[in-house]
């Protein structure tokens, strides 16, 4: 009679490290997906609404706006939020096309997850070298 | 409270939809942007004065803000779900999430219909 084989019993549940593990390239979509719709939600949306209360004050903070959004750490804040806005963006109509089973194979999904990520980036530098 | 059926997998399934119709909704706003500065070729001071004294521009902005309050509110709720384990801190995160939330539709509100 043969030995009869025993599965390999792993300690569950498993636990990943987040530090060492090698996302694939949807995964990376997925996380960045994340973490910017967190920043849009704690620090686009508040300067969004700063901006814009000072872009239509009456008082001509317009020009207030202008002087501040000059300033080179201001530049950086909003040019991470504007690819934040943009990776956010292309990444969900991504997940809109996945929900209606558009491109859910293997392959179309990695390369629609390279474009994702490429389309946004090239947006964001062609909208920064516009604005600077 | 929210009446749930806790068998099966579809109590969330009201949250999934309104997260993607939400998303859309803000595609279309951000689409809208998009061809007022192509038909105008860019968006100067007067432009966009003019645009937040139209009423209807308004309204439309303000449904945005909505859309993405909602819309919001779900991925954010999302994040406390999968990485906050203590109850009491998620609870507490999550009803700041909303405060905070409804006091940004209230700030748009007041911003977009504020004297001028």
């Amino acid at each position: 009679m043969p030995a009869v084989e025993r599965p390999v019993i792993r300690p569950r549940p498993v636990y990943l490290n987040l530090v060492r593990i090698r996302l694939p390239l949807p995964g990376m979509v997925s996380i960045l997906h994340r973490i910017s719709g967190a920043a849009l939600f704690l620090i686009g949306i508040p300067l969004l609404l700063l901006g814009l209360q000072w872009s239509l004050a009456a008082d001509g903070s317009f020009a207030s706006l202008r002087t501040a959004l000059a300033q080179p750490l201001v530049k950086l804040v909003v040019f991470g939020l504007i690819w934040a806005y943009l990776h956010h963006f292309c990444a969900g109509i991504r997940f809109l096309l996945l929900d209606v089973h558009r491109g859910i194979e293997l392959q179309p999904a990695r390369r629609s997850s390279v474009v994702v990520l490429a389309v946004s980036l090239a947006l964001t530098v062609l909208i920064g070298v516009r604005l600077w | 409270m929210v009446k749930r059926i806790l068998v099966g997998a579809h109590y969330g399934l009201k949250d999934w939809v309104a997260q993607r119709i939400t998303a859309v909704l803000m595609v279309i706003y951000t689409l809208l942007w998009l061809a007022i500065a192509v038909i105008h070729g860019g968006i100067d001071q007067a432009l966009w004065q003019a645009l937040f004294a139209n009423a209807a521009f308004r309204v439309a902005t303000l449904l945005f803000g909505l859309a993405l309050l909602w819309h919001a509110w779900i991925g954010m709720r999302d994040i406390w779900m999968d990485y906050v384990g203590s109850t009491a801190l998620r609870l507490s995160l999550e009803v700041l999430t909303i405060v905070v939330l409804v006091g940004y539709a209230a700030w748009l509100a007041a911003i977009l219909w504020a004297p001028r």
